[in-house]
């Protein structure tokens, strides 16, 4: 197990800033770009998951499981906003049978 | 002991509650039963406290309930039963149950029965109270209390616009008088720190006789006493209170809640003994009063209306007493005027029952035949109240007027003169109803008929009491015992005892004046109103200057309305400008601010999904540059 850690740490920090930046950079421009709701929701989980990554690389290099347990509440979290967030697409899809998202508008002032 | 003293207000509460959550449903003798019968039960517990106090015993301290308890001391929610509060027990219950029984054939026909009925029971349970407290706290609760029944029960007949005014009329004047009241409890606890009577007593007694605090507060407690007992300036609320049913003028008007202020001041004796500017204060108040009501009420041509300025009158004699240092005295006169006002009250009401609701005497006169027993008790009431002896009113207002000779003849003089027009306008007033030819409609004059049992036996047994009530304390001069004076010496002390440096053949020379006086206004009034049957001129025929001025009350009320209410009206006027211009406007202006930015603001909610998420990325974006700048 420590060779796994004492290997991962040979790789310099920066790689996977770089690496978890870009993947956080194409989630945020999913969300903007894309108007599948589903899509939407894919790149949401794009972002959380670079921001998981870079926890995870962040706490190996500092010997502190305590980023690992973040990690594991993230998900936790996420799977429940899933949960959320899929319902209100099915609730979506049967009152406009699409889940186009620039068709929630009807709450504009 | 204990638990009769708090049944005695409790269980005219109780009838009250069950009869004014009931009152609906309740048939009238149901109502009549529960009302008349708490009270009755109520009056038998004050029989017998009143002997167990009368036996020697002492006072009966009961104290329900720990009411606010304070760091320093503590107001109980507690009774006393003592020689002055058991005496009052008795009038209270006494003539509030006859009164009562009374008001069963009086209000027999009337739609709100038993509303009527709650009302009395709340106002008898808080007049018990307001005797009963054993501190300032509690006599206040019976004295909002009984001023709520007052204005209740005035305003009776609501659908009688005019009727309401006088009742709005008799809760405002009484308002200013309790203001006075509770800034002279305030002071009381601020010196004192309790309100309790026996600590309040205790304490002040180690003050010197003219101490400026106390002087201040007993001016202010005297005002309470004004708003309630219609003293002069507060007294104009009384005459128009008489728009009540006629029992309400009796047992409220007459009989007991006008003579709080007197027990008050009598209650708190040992403060006004010890502020001898406030006592001459009540003393010239109290024969002002006396005066300028008796004055009054030798032009007025309503029944109910001279029998109202002849109680605001006989309340002067009260205040004269108790500024003279009679606190006896006056107690006593409460006692009878108690007796022979509510008689003459419940006379009146049973006269204007026979009449059909008609009130002005001019139009009565020959009511001896058609009302035997009415004439009898109005006569018995009429004479105990001219001072005849060995009527009631005779010892109970000599004993006043010997004080006031031994201590200032002025009011002495004054006195004598006040009961000289007492006697005129009470003969003038039996003989414009009772003698003479009937002057009404002949519709009335068959309707005449006497009143029904239930209405007569009260007047009879108050009758009794108007008649003998002077028993109660015969002076030494008549070879009695003055025992009333003995009963109330625990409370009163040895500061009124019986007056001592008048020797006999002048207290005998000092009544056969008043006497002798009193008598020859009767003949006069005889002659006058019998003999030569004049009959007071009618409305709107010119009268002669002084008996227009007294006619019209002085004016006092058109004064009034010049002096407080005009201005009142003119500044609650410029107020409702700035009410409207100032603060509406501000307050709208802040609403119509409000919805103008959101609508401005609108545009931003585009509805774009796609727009809010950039909006929110960019912002994010922009906090994080911000962050990294700084």
């Amino acid at each position: 197990m420590n060779n796994v850690v004492q290997g991962l740490q040979l790789m310099p920090i920066s790689y996977y800033i770089s690496f978890c930046s870009i993947l956080f950079v194409i989630g945020m421009i999913g969300v903007l770009i894309k108007r599948n709701a589903l899509v939407i929701f894919m790149s949401i989980e794009l972002m959380l998951n670079s921001i998981n990554l870079l926890l995870a690389a962040f706490s190996v290099y500092h010997n502190d499981p305590a980023g690992q347990i973040l990690v594991i509440f993230i998900m936790v979290v996420a799977a429940a906003e899933v949960a959320v967030g899929l319902s209100i697409l099915v609730v979506t899809y049967r009152k406009n049978n699409s889940i186009d998202v620039n068709l929630l508008n009807q709450l504009k002032g | 002991m204990n638990t009769l003293a708090a049944l005695v207000p409790i269980l005219p509460l109780l009838s009250f509650l069950v009869i004014g959550l009931n009152f609906r449903r309740l048939p009238k003798p149901v109502t009549s039963i529960l009302a008349c019968g708490s009270v009755l039960v109520s009056f038998i517990f004050s029989v017998v406290l009143f002997f167990h106090i009368k036996g020697g015993n002492p006072t009966v301290n009961v104290t329900l309930f720990e009411w606010i308890p304070a760091a320093a001391t503590s107001l109980g929610f507690s009774f006393v039963v003592d020689p002055l509060s058991s005496l009052m027990l008795l009038i209270v219950t006494g003539v509030g149950f006859l009164i009562h029984v009374y008001s069963i054939g009086y209000m027999h026909d009337d739609e709100g029965f038993n509303r009527f009925f709650s009302y009395m029971n709340l106002f008898v349970f808080s007049m018990l109270v307001l005797v009963l407290g054993s501190n300032y706290l509690m006599m206040f609760i019976g004295w909002e209390g009984v001023g709520l029944c007052s204005y209740l029960l005035i305003g009776f007949w609501f659908k009688n616009q005019a009727y309401n005014n006088a009742a709005k009329k008799a809760f405002i004047m009484n308002r200013i008088g309790d203001l006075g009241f509770l800034l002279g409890m305030f002071i009381l606890y601020v010196q004192f720190g309790s309100l309790d009577y026996q600590t309040v007593f205790a304490k002040a007694s180690l003050l010197e006789s003219g101490n400026l605090i106390l002087t201040i507060a007993t001016m202010l407690l005297f005002v309470g006493a004004i708003g309630k007992s219609a003293q002069i300036p507060l007294f104009t609320w009384l005459p128009d209170a008489m728009a009540g049913p006629t029992p309400v003028s009796a047992l409220i008007h007459a009989a007991t809640m006008v003579t709080a202020g007197v027990y008050m001041v009598a209650r708190s004796h040992a403060l006004y003994i010890l502020a001898p500017a406030t006592m001459m204060v009540i003393a010239v108040i109290g024969i002002t009063t006396a005066l300028f009501a008796a004055t009054i009420a030798i032009f007025q041509n309503d029944i109910k209306k001279v029998l109202a300025y002849s109680t605001v009158s006989q309340l002067g004699y009260m205040f004269v007493g108790l500024g003279m240092g009679a606190f006896t005295g006056a107690m006593f006169h409460l006692t009878t005027h108690a007796f022979f006002k509510a008689l003459l009250f419940l006379a009146a009401g049973s006269v204007i029952h026979a009449m059909g609701g008609e009130q002005d005497i001019r139009k009565m006169g020959g009511l001896k035949k058609a009302l035997p027993i009415t004439w009898l008790v109005f006569l018995a009431g009429t004479i105990a109240i001219s001072g005849i002896p060995p009527f009631s009113g005779f010892f109970s207002k000599d004993e006043i007027l010997l004080h006031a000779y031994e201590q200032n003849k002025v009011i002495w003089v004054l006195g004598i003169l006040g009961s000289l027009m007492t006697a005129f306008y009470m003969f003038r007033l039996f003989y414009l109803t009772f003698a003479g030819m009937f002057r009404g409609t002949d519709k009335q004059k068959q309707h005449l008929h006497e009143s029904p049992k239930s209405m007569t036996i009260p007047l009879i047994i108050l009758a009794v009491l108007a008649v003998a009530g002077g028993l109660l304390n015969i002076p030494a001069v008549f070879g009695g015992s003055s025992s009333l004076n003995t009963f109330l010496s625990p409370i009163f002390g040895s500061g009124v005892e019986p007056v001592g440096e008048v020797s006999y053949g002048t207290e005998i020379l000092l009544m056969s004046i008043a006497v002798i006086g009193s008598l020859a206004m009767i003949g006069f009034a005889w002659f006058r109103f019998v003999k030569t049957a004049t009959i007071p001129v009618t409305d709107g025929i010119k009268r002669p200057a002084l008996s227009n001025l007294l006619y019209h009350k002085y004016y006092i009320d058109e004064i009034y309305q010049f002096l407080i209410e005009k201005p009142v009206l003119w500044l609650s006027d410029i107020m409702h400008l700035f009410d409207v211009y100032v603060i509406d406007k501000t307050v709208n202006f802040v609403g119509n601010a409000t919805v103008w930015l959101g609508k401005q603001s609108g545009f931003l909610q585009t509805g774009n999904i796609g727009f809010y998420l950039i909006a929110m990325v960019l912002s994010i974006v922009a906090f994080l540059v911000f962050g990294l700048m700084i």
